[in-house]
């Protein structure tokens, strides 16, 4: 079973949002994501001051067997991405929570965040995913 | 690698085991209105002996003509060790070599490929080779656009000198995706440097130049590249490679060189044969090799350390991605690309070089032969490398049918494609044709024009 920590919201793209104290949120793909990859050897991360519509591909992350997209979960507009994983895409496999995060978005509408899943809903999911 | 059919055994087995009668019920989601009935204008089956006398009779049809034509096919010379190797059972196959334990050969010959057009082209990454020059082009304007994140246009500014051929397979391959080609004009016959201005500030994903041009001639590489990176767009270069044993290669374009190369192998050992099949070739920066399409063969080491040949970055690619892959038309033409790296290799950077020069050497030959006669005159001013562009007193059209007669043909009529540029004729001399065969040339045309006094 792949680690799901607290205090954070699921979508069932298996990213990860995280509300900041600013109102922004972070952005990244969660261990089941990276578990079912594999060892990730390119992460494209999206550009600095881009605005995109929820369900908007805005990266990708590759590993030697698949190109996934990295969806930005809620409409807004980034504010900050993770360039260290230009040169060290394995952060997201070593640490998908903290260090592998992906970006960071100023949402469009912050109400949107109650309707994704908390740690217990998605870990539901997951379970249902492995039956 | 054998090809084994299936019996109808088999095929029967296949389709009780997925739960469909006939094969084709799979084709069953094309609408019936999309099926076509057969090939109204193509003939009955023949046999192999009525094949052959069909394709004799044909190939005598067309005689031995003396070919003054370029225009983005070339009549070079092939070596006949190109195709007696490119032909061995080891290569004599296009399919894609996906299983590396059993492809070491061929992926390693891809990998020579690659390294030799990364070479010549002075860029770092060349892929596994895409069907021919226009699809090549086409895909480095897709890639461009994909690559230029800190453009929002999904415009390509394209030199008129850009072969006309290619700009309509990309116009046609580009339309899907919104993205369009913005003519950039020519002035004598190449790229209009001062009206590279008029664009300044404007946003393009990318600007793309054909050097030496459709029309022959040598562009402003270094100005165009430089006013392209100026105003945040990339530059496709499309490249002749035989004219880069000589000339300076994308690489070295400009302050940072270009960042797509692209262009036609045909020249590269593969004969002219009505058209195809060619070879397209693809090299880029380093920096932007993750939105290259198709496929690279790499070079790495087994875990006992041995070296050895795989594909790489193949993860998105059209069998991986599906829909979201870098390109879902592209493939490898692996087989040509085989005979163009064994024409590399026989000849060499020496070869290569002479084969240039020769060409540049007999073109300049026949333009002076032709420009002699009244009613003859070179149209541009500028530099050429192995083609020019003449303009004669009258149609271009009946003066090639006089030729074609006299068993020349004499080159390319420009009149449909560069309607500003009159009666303009494009001729091409390459290494094949020998001075008594520009002198025969020359009087061929002397007998329609006169010798000027």
């Amino acid at each position: 079973m792949s680690e799901v920590p607290e205090q954070l919201l699921f979508t069932d793209d298996h990213e990860w949002l995280r509300l900041e104290d600013d109102g922004e949120v972070t952005v990244g793909i969660t261990d089941h994501a990276q578990t079912a990859l594999g060892e990730l050897v390119f992460v494209e991360v999206p550009e600095n001051g881009t605005e995109f519509a929820a369900g908007d591909a805005c990266g990708v992350v590759e590993s030697v067997k698949a190109a996934s997209d990295v969806y930005c979960p809620l409409a807004g507009e980034i504010t900050q991405v993770n360039e260290t994983l230009e040169d060290e895409p394995e952060r997201v496999n070593n640490s998908p929570y903290d260090d592998g995060w992906i970006f960071r978005i100023r949402p469009a509408d912050a109400t949107v965040l109650d309707s994704f899943m908390h740690t217990e809903a998605y870990q539901r999911f997951l379970a249902e995913l492995e039956d | 690698m054998p090809f084994i059919p299936h019996t109808d055994t088999d095929v029967e087995a296949m389709l009780a085991a997925i739960g469909v009668s006939t094969v084709a019920e799979l084709f069953d989601e094309i609408p019936d209105e999309l099926h076509m009935a057969g090939l109204q204008s193509v003939g009955n089956a023949l046999s192999e002996a009525g094949i052959s006398r069909l394709m004799q009779k044909r190939a005598r049809a067309d005689g031995e003509p003396l070919c003054f034509i370029g225009a983005g096919a070339y009549d070079h010379y092939v070596p006949a060790a190109v195709w007696d190797i490119a032909t061995r059972g080891e290569f004599y196959s296009a399919y894609t070599p996906y299983q590396a334990e059993a492809s070491q050969g061929t992926l390693q010959v891809i990998y020579e490929f690659q390294t030799m057009l990364a070479n010549l082209t002075g860029l770092d990454v060349s892929n596994a080779s895409l069907y021919d020059g226009a699809t090549a082009f086409a895909e480095a304007c897709l890639m461009a656009v994909r690559s230029n994140r800190k453009s929002q246009s999904k415009t390509i500014l394209v030199s008129r000198g850009l072969s006309p051929v290619y700009r309509e397979v990309a116009t046609n391959m580009l339309a899907g995706q919104g993205i369009t080609l913005q003519e950039l004009p020519l002035e004598d016959g190449r790229c209009d440097v001062r009206a590279l201005t008029e664009f300044n500030g404007a946003d393009f994903a990318a600007v793309a130049i054909q050097h030496p041009s459709f029309l022959g001639t040598l562009e402003q590489i270094d100005a165009v590249t430089d006013w392209a990176h100026s105003n945040g767009a990339l530059l496709i270069g499309v490249v002749n490679p035989t004219s880069l044993a000589l000339l300076r290669p994308p690489g070295q374009w400009g302050e940072q060189g270009a960042d797509i190369a692209c262009g036609e192998g045909q020249p590269l050992g593969v004969p002219l044969s009505a058209g195809g099949p060619y070879v397209g070739f693809l090299v880029c920066k380093q920096a932007i090799v993750r939105q290259m399409p198709g496929r690279i063969a790499g070079r790495t080491v087994d875990i006992d350390g041995k070296p050895g040949f795989t594909l790489t970055l193949q993860a998105r690619e059209q069998h991986i991605r599906r829909s979201r892959a870098t390109s879902n038309i592209c493939t490898n033409q692996g087989l040509i690309a085989t005979a163009a790296t064994i024409y590399m290799s026989l000849m060499g950077a020496s070869g290569l070089r002479e084969v240039a020069n020769t060409c540049v050497v007999n073109t300049s030959e026949l333009v002076a032969a032709l420009t002699a006669l009244s009613g003859v005159s070179l149209a541009f001013g500028s530099p050429y490398f192995h083609e020019a562009v003449v303009l004669l007193d009258r149609p271009v059209a009946a003066v090639l049918g006089s030729l074609s007669e006299q068993g020349v043909l004499g080159g390319f009529d420009l009149s449909k494609d560069y309607p500003e540029l009159g009666n303009a004729l494009l001729v091409c001399a390459t290494e094949q044709r020998s001075s008594e065969d520009i002198v025969a040339f020359a009087g061929a045309m002397a007998n329609l024009f006169e010798v000027a006094a």
